[in-house]
């Protein structure tokens, strides 16, 4: 175990090389860039020994890695807001031909107007492509994710591509300690990939090619029992990571202090990490509050939105927006408890357009929800220009 | 031929999944065996496999799947196909 003090992207890099990938493919966009760079560099020093494709675009990315990951190479990839919009013919390709791509996206802003800054809209945008989707709140967990995502997409039960999203900046940017495990533990966890199909001349198949009504909807049956596979493998998977290094940031939810809380802290990214200063200082002022923060947002863990709504009343921080209804984690957390609990679910919206989300404005939305000041759902931190 | 487990939309190798395709064909292409090098492009280029080799070096087509997309008639350097509009009896 070494310590390598990087950023979120380097430290992606870092552990997407290790992941030893047969091909990457990626085309460069702010704040993903020193990512793919760090790849090129990787490649450059002999430590890549992979294919490294450069394409015109991400709509060619995500093609070149459906189709290397159809010629059964274990692939990688990254990118960032428009980019990944680009891509979201091809995501829903990647998932429906069951390949188990694994990408990096950096949660930065839609336009316009023009902004790099951390917001959620890119990639919640994306959410019925079919891919399976965490959100990580610091680098040691970017690391860690995207290990146990190589193994998570390409288990027999799963096979479908896993996409890792962290805030544009607040982490792709920040450089933290990180351990980085020997090659051997990483070796050892991901064993050698097996596709579950693949083109091959001595076997002649095709792809993506005409299918029925009924065949069609088999398809999608049979990626739904996907998804229902990963809610029970993602925690487990989670748990043999912890075992090999001593690495653990929750399953489908990372809970923290939640033992007798009154009201629960729901979020992802990276103001869960902030949170856990917001619930610190709240319990200090004797305040009953914990945290539960989703790292997975498909499949969406259902369960545990229940099994915490029986314990607590709910608050919600979304850093994305569904114009016309509201945060997307608050809709589908009201959604999944509806008729299975009584518990109060508030919702605000904030950090939008990168604006900083701060563990004292997280402390006022929760006070301002628990003293029964809050509309169910509201704006925060909105200043008028 | 080896089979896979995963759901997804994979086709195996065989003939005619989806029906005879011949029926779609608006333009028919025409062979003239007089005019024929026995260059082979049209069966190079055919995406259907519509183009069978003959034991005399030469070509015939099967109509029960040629789409009529006109390839051959395009590829052929001495106009030994042709297309002509399809006609319904």
């Amino acid at each position: 175990m070494t310590i390598m003090i990087d950023t979120g992207n380097h430290i992606a890099a870092k552990a997407a090389v290790m992941a030893k990938p047969d091909v990457v493919a990626a085309y460069p966009i702010t704040p993903q860039t020193t990512l793919v760079e760090g790849i090129a560099s990787f490649k450059a020093a002999g430590e890549f020994t992979g294919e490294y494709i450069c394409v015109e675009s991400e709509h060619s990315a995500m093609s070149a890695c459906i189709g290397a990951s159809a010629a059964g190479s274990r692939v990688f990839t990254g990118t960032s807001s428009h980019g990944l919009l680009l891509m979201h013919e091809m995501l829903h390709w990647a998932a429906l031909a069951r390949l188990p791509i694994v990408m990096c996206n950096i949660n930065r802003v839609v336009g316009p107007g023009w902004n790099i800054w951390a917001d959620e809209n890119d990639s919640i945008s994306q959410r019925d492509t079919g891919w399976i989707q965490f959100y990580c709140s610091s680098n040691q967990e970017i690391f860690d994710t995207v290990i146990q995502a190589f193994k998570l997409a390409e288990h027999e039960k799963i096979s479908l591509p896993v996409m890792i999203s962290y805030n544009a900046f607040v982490l792709s940017h920040t450089s933290m300690p990180v351990d980085i495990p020997e090659q051997k533990v990483i070796d050892d966890f991901l064993g050698k990939y097996k596709p579950q199909w693949k083109l091959d001349v001595k076997n002649p198949i095709t792809f993506g090619n005409i299918i029925g009504p009924v065949g069609y909807f088999n398809v999608r049956k049979a990626m739904i029992n996907a998804h229902e596979n990963a809610l029970k493998l993602i925690p487990q998977i989670a748990q043999e990571w912890k075992q090999k290094s001593g690495y653990y940031h929750g399953g489908l939810i990372e809970e923290y202090k939640c033992d007798n809380a009154e009201y629960i802290l729901l979020c992802m990214g990276a103001i869960g990490a902030e949170s856990k200063v917001a619930i610190d200082e709240m319990k200090k002022k004797g305040i009953k509050i914990g945290l539960a923060r989703v790292r997975t947002f498909r499949p969406s863990p259902i369960d545990e939105f229940i099994r915490l709504g029986n314990k607590a009343d709910l608050i919600v921080i979304d850093r994305n927006i569904s114009p016309g209804l509201g945060g997307a984690l608050f809709a589908e957390v009201k959604s999944a408890i509806y008729d299975k609990s009584d518990a109060k679910v508030y919702g605000f919206i904030a950090g939008l357009g990168g604006t900083d989300v701060t563990y004292k404005d997280i402390e006022t939305m929760c006070k301002k929800a628990i003293n029964g000041k809050a509309k169910e759902s509201e704006l925060y931190g909105v200043v008028e220009v | 031929m080896k089979k896979y487990k995963v759901v997804t939309s994979i086709s195996y190798p065989t003939k005619g999944a989806m029906g005879k395709t011949g029926s779609w064909r608006v333009f028919k292409p025409i062979f003239d065996k007089e005019k024929c090098i026995k260059c082979l492009r049209c069966w190079i280029f055919c995406p259907e496999s519509s183009i069978k080799q003959e034991k005399d070096g030469t070509i015939s087509i099967d109509y029960e799947y040629c789409k009529g997309c006109g390839i051959c008639a395009a590829e052929c350097k001495v106009k030994a196909i042709i297309m002509e509009r399809e006609v319904q009896k």
